[in-house]
């Protein structure tokens, strides 16, 4: 399974919110590659990817996919990544 | 990996600004006094937001300005800027913001341990605001973990 973390640049955010997301699995016990990608790569990263997360400012750049995409508010929140994980795996 | 130590010339606390974008350009001159970045970082930083939004703010009251690795990063820095009045960003969830790090990086490659350590500080939902409320520069390196003025090795 693939999970593609999204931010504008593809440094800092993206990357905060990879690492999060691995904790998130982690605690649901979801094994799953997630990698963390700019704007301009979503949509070739993405292309196999079973989710995208990313922040709602962002949603509209990432264009055609069939991915689900997660909206996250807060990135240090394992809680929401896990809850909203849960729900878009399940 | 701890953070880069964070000099005086890196931290400022309680600044007065009237929108993101003073709040952005105060993240981005802390950079450049500490010497890690060139101007041009602050308006790169800047520009990340006039294109892609207000993302940069990635939990309640937190903005990360950031922008790619680029010749006007020097070296690798962080720097923080809380702020007197919270302003805005044009957040859904996440506004106000009344702490700005600004983070430079020299490859895409070296900065994925440095956040690391910056998710870890944050997981612990208290520390935005009390970086928010915190008076002086040694207070803010004990809440990010890195050391204070009287820790320093000689």
């Amino acid at each position: 399974m693939k999970i593609v973390a999204l931010c504008g640049v593809g440094v800092g955010t993206s990357a905060i919110l990879k690492i999060n997301a691995e904790r998130a699995l982690e605690r649901l016990d979801i094994e799953a590659d997630v990698t963390a990608t700019d704007v301009a790569g979503v949509s070739t990263v993405g292309a196999d990817a079973q989710v995208i997360l990313t922040s709602s400012e962002l949603v509209a750049a990432i264009g055609k996919t069939n991915a689900d995409i997660v909206v996250i508010d807060n990135y240090f929140d394992v809680d929401e990544l896990a809850a909203k994980l849960e729900i878009a795996l399940g | 990996m701890p953070l880069p130590p964070l000099p005086p010339e890196a931290i400022a606390i309680g600044v007065h600004v009237d929108d993101w974008r003073a709040a952005v350009t105060a993240a981005g001159e802390a950079l450049e006094r500490s010497g890690a970045t060139a101007p041009e970082y602050t308006q790169r930083m800047i520009a990340v937001i006039e294109e892609f939004g207000a993302y940069v703010v990635i939990a309640p009251g937190l903005a990360l300005a950031h922008a790619r690795p680029g010749p006007d990063v020097h070296s690798e820095g962080l720097s923080i800027v809380t702020l007197a009045d919270p302003v805005a960003f044009g957040h859904p969830h996440n506004d106000p913001v009344s702490v700005v790090l600004g983070l430079a990086v020299t490859s895409s490659d070296e900065h994925v341990l440095l956040v690391a350590e910056l998710a870890n500080v944050f997981n612990d939902a208290l520390v935005i605001p009390s970086l928010a409320a915190a008076t002086d520069a040694d207070t803010i390196r004990a809440l990010l973990g890195v050391p204070t003025s009287t820790e320093e090795p000689s």
